[in-house]
């Protein structure tokens, strides 16, 4: 299953890629949040995968059921996650200041910080 | 000596540091008198220094200091012996009269002040650079006295001429001060010493060591740099941009004689060598001749002096180089000498210009009356600057002399260059000493007057002691050149100068050709002037285009780096980021020949089929939606699939935050999304598609190959068997993930609810700031609660 996985978080990459190089604002946020999927994943993956038991002390025990889920990288993800969802929102938000202030959605329009005609730097003392 | 001495020493070159920072308010209280009671700090100086004279003369050797950098062995050590003794009281002593002459010469400059300020700022670093005995300490007074000296040069600073004057001894001093450290640094590294005390123990092992060479090398460019040596000497003269109290004792007296200094110092540590010998004679002599050659084509008396001050320090460099006993010795006398008729020779330059108006030696003309002290001056310092007898000069001449004359044909070339130099600064000398005042008075743009006593002070006790100094040899012998000889030498010099013309004495016919050489040269001044300059114009290039050249080529070419690299196409500096990640992903795992195999793909159940091709599914139709509807709904199917993924793999948390946080993306997306009238199709060319989708695939398959290789190693299980082990005795938690997450990582838990904080509030700041045709927003927008605004927005 790890190595179906790999794959499956190989095409989550290639998309997130593809998408982030696209000059659409919005569709390089798209492809942030399928980024965002794809580490979570990976991470998910690297911790090595066990089916259907999760990691829950059952009542009266001490320890968890044999074979139960690695519990660390569900804790990072579960981190990784909200925090993702964070950036999303916020990024969305100021695509969305950008386009309303700008009128563009394209990152090539988009050239106040680094103006096609910059001045030059001045040659006298 | 008791602990005291320690403390004191390193007081030498704080206290003018201090002073520094007291000097604006001086000025303030004292007024015109500010320069009389600044000059007390280098007299205390001067005075305490000489305490000295009669120990080091026993060759009794003064250290002290403070630990500084104890982890890497570096001290801010100080150490007098008879060299750094004659610089530090050269510096403390003329710096009296520089105090006392600005006073005088800046009154009712209304930054005068900041000027007393800069130049005892100078004068600290220049005593620190002479005492230091650490090389890093040395180092750090070295390049004070550059930034300190780009202060003064540029202390006009609403000219350009002065800007630019400033600007280019930064670059070069400063410059060579880094070629310097680095020298110093591979000097240290490989005697595993970085004191000069140290160092001059282990004097001839360095010159057997391998990296010789390139120390000597970078420590002599350094030095050359400082001591505007050919071909880096271009910024002393354009340095006389200056007020002329700083072309007195910057570039005259003291800075410039860092790099000699410097190479004296070193002397014994890398001198003795062929390699040493030709660089060091090579260089001064080309400058020495260049120096005097450009001396005489001025007409500008400063510009005259300036370039005799080249030509005196190639001389000094020369001397070094050739490192004979009698060569060191005079050097030292000439270092002497120099620095007191310089000294005086430019305060008589400033005078000049204050009493007439201008510094055109043609234009003067007969102003022994009007300016009868400064004449004095003048005459007393071009005697010891032509070396006639009893001046100090006049027995650094003899001795240079007496240490070429008998030797084989180079010691004849170089002495030949040695008469050529000295006769061409000799007529510089004598034309400024007779010019301007003899001959019938000639109008200037101000009437002639004489100056007041501060101004004449400085020029009248430097040339007169230049003179009489020759007059107590026996004591220069003991107390001045046994002690600093030895020092460069390392070694007994026994100094034996006395006053004798003794016709049989070659030396003496050396000097003689170098007077009848330099009164052929001022008899015919002008015609020699007018030949130098055709000379000159034919050639057309200076260095000092060069270095125009030099600074806008780099500006250039650093504008040009610039535009191709920051060329502000964002989807360009993602292609490279991208391309770059790939390569990342990639090379190490073909260096080390650790790609993994192809694995084996283990059956899988028809529901984990499912949740993949779900997933594929909704990513192939997020890429090739047309409408944004469609790409957004595509997007929370991709999302829902990962969820499921967790589910089925025992992380229901996970699971469950995913569907939460797909289901809130997709609904604000879907709001937002319909505000914009966004086009959700792929504007790529089909070349730029190809471009990015094969930068997308070497990504994505680069993450794929590394997950396989990472999965193909044993995974370290011991924090999670912690984890595992600890959750329910000690956290008293059944949820392990919960437990790990609010109780194990809780600090991570809290900069994560703080990030998120963050966010809300940046989003909020967005929302409401409206910009509107380049108009600053409001700070505080009026007042009206929250939820009116976001109804607004």
């Amino acid at each position: 299953m790890e190595v179906a996985l790999a794959g499956l978080i190989g095409v989550f990459f290639a998309v997130a890629v593809y998408l982030l190089l696209s000059r659409s604002i919005i569709r390089m946020l798209l492809g942030v949040v399928v980024l965002g999927n794809a580490v979570n994943l990976m991470i998910f993956t690297v911790g090595r995968l066990t089916v259907e038991i999760p990691p829950i002390v059952p009542a009266g025990d001490y320890l968890p059921l044999e074979g139960s889920a690695n519990p660390l990288p569900q804790a990072l993800i579960l981190t990784a996650i909200v925090i993702g969802f964070a950036l999303f929102a916020f990024l969305l938000v100021l695509g969305y200041r950008a386009y309303q202030e700008l009128d563009a959605d394209n990152t090539d329009t988009m050239r106040l910080a680094e103006p096609p005609e910059a001045p030059r730097p001045p040659l006298s003392y | 000596m008791g602990p005291s001495i320690d403390v004191s020493i390193a007081l030498v070159s704080v206290a003018p540091f201090l002073a520094a920072l007291l000097a604006p308010w001086v000025k303030r209280f004292t007024g015109p008198l500010a320069g009389w009671v600044l000059a007390i700090v280098p007299a205390s100086i001067f005075l305490f220094l000489a305490g000295f004279i009669g120990p080091v003369a026993e060759n009794e050797v003064v250290r002290g200091g403070l630990s500084w950098i104890p982890a890497y062995g570096i001290a801010f050590s100080f150490f007098i012996d008879g060299l750094s003794l004659l610089f530090g009281l050269l510096i403390s002593g003329i710096g009296v009269f520089i105090v006392i002459y600005s006073g005088g010469y800046l009154a009712g400059h209304p930054h005068q002040g900041r000027f007393f300020a800069y130049i005892l700022m100078f004068m600290g670093s220049m005593l620190g650079l002479v005492l230091a005995d650490n090389l890093f300490t040395l180092f750090l007074f070295w390049e004070l006295t550059s930034i300190t000296s780009f202060l003064l040069i540029g202390f006009d600073h609403s000219r350009q001429a002065a800007r630019r004057a400033a600007y280019q001894s930064l670059v070069v001093t400063g410059g060579g001060g880094l070629v310097l450290l680095a020298g110093f640094i591979l000097l240290a590294v490989m005697t595993g010493e970085n004191s000069l005390t140290g160092l001059l123990t282990t004097a001839g092992l360095v010159q057997q060591h391998s990296f010789y060479l390139p120390v000597m090398l970078l420590i002599v460019a350094g030095a050359f740099a400082k001591s505007a040596q050919v071909p880096l000497h271009f910024w002393l003269p354009n340095a006389m941009e200056a007020p002329t109290p700083v072309s007195a004792y910057l570039h005259s007296a003291t800075m410039v004689k860092a790099g000699v200094y410097l190479l004296a110092r070193m002397s014994p540590i890398l001198g003795g060598t062929g390699h040493w010998f030709w660089v060091l004679t090579l260089f001064g002599g080309v400058t020495l001749l260049l120096g005097g050659a450009l001396a005489v084509r001025q007409t500008d008396i400063k510009q005259m002096l300036a370039y005799t001050t080249m030509g005196s320090l190639g001389l000094l460099v020369l001397l070094i180089g050739f490192g004979t006993k009698e060569a060191i010795l005079g050097a030292v006398l000439y270092l002497c000498a120099h620095s007191l008729f310089k000294g005086a020779l430019f305060m008589v330059a400033g005078n000049l210009d204050h009493g007439t108006g201008t510094r055109d030696i043609t234009v003067l003309g007969g102003l022994r009356e009007k300016m009868s002290v400064t004449f004095i001056a003048a005459v007393l310092a071009a005697i010891s600057m032509a070396g006639l007898p009893i001046a100090l000069g006049f027995f650094a001449k003899e001795e240079m002399y007496l240490a070429m004359v008998g030797g084989a044909w180079p010691d004849l070339l170089f002495l030949a260059v040695l008469v050529v130099g000295n006769a061409l600064m000799m007529a510089v000398g004598v034309l400024i000493a007779t010019k301007p005042f003899l001959g019938p008075l000639r109008p200037t743009p101000q009437a002639p007057h004489e100056v007041s006593p501060a101004l004449f002070a400085g020029p009248v006790v430097l040339a007169v002691l230049g003179l009489v100094a020759g007059l107590f040899t026996g004591w220069l012998n003991v107390h001045l050149l046994d002690p600093t000889g030895g020092a460069i030498h390392n070694g007994a010099v026994d100094a034996n100068i006395h006053l004798g013309l003794d016709p049989a004495n070659p030396a003496l016919w050396a000097s003689v050709v170098t007077w009848a050489l330099g009164a052929l040269l001022v008899w015919r001044a002008d015609a020699v002037r007018s030949a130098l300059r055709r000379a000159g114009n034919a050639i057309g290039w200076t260095f000092d285009n060069g270095f125009d050249a030099f600074i806008s080529g780099l500006i250039r070419s650093a504008d040009a780096i610039t535009r191709t690299l920051h060329h502000g196409r964002l989807e360009i500096y993602m292609l490279v980021l991208f391309i770059a990640l790939a390569l990342a992903l990639y090379l190490p795992m073909i260096i080390t020949g650790t790609l993994p195999a192809m694995p084996e793909l283990a059956p899988l159940t028809f529901y984990e089929w499912g949740a993949i091709l779900i997933a594929v599914l909704g990513l192939i139709t997020v890429l090739l939606s047309v409408t944004r509807l469609a790409a957004i709904v595509a997007l929370g199917v991709q999302g829902f699939a990962v969820a499921v993924i967790f589910m089925l793999f025992g992380a229901p948390d996970l699971a469950f935050t995913q569907f939460m946080v797909e289901t809130l993306s997709v609904i604000i997306l879907a709001l937002v999304m319909t505000k914009l009238h966004l086009d959700a199709r792929d504007h790529r060319m089909l070349e730029e598609r190809v471009r990015d989708g094969a930068v997308a695939l070497a990504v994505a398959s680069g993450f794929a190959v590394m997950l396989v290789a990472v999965l193909g190693v044993d995974l370290d299980l011991s924090l999670t068997e912690l984890f595992r082990a600890t959750s329910t005795p000690i956290a008293h938690g059944r949820n392990i993930v919960n437990v790990i997450l609010v109780d194990y990582r809780a600090i991570d838990t809290l900069g994560e609810i703080s990030v998120v904080m963050a966010a809300g509030l940046a989003i909020l700041a967005v929302i409401r700031v409206r910009f509107h045709e380049g108009r600053v927003p409001p700070a505080r927008p009026a007042k009206s609660g929250p939820g009116r605004r976001r109804a607004k927005a």
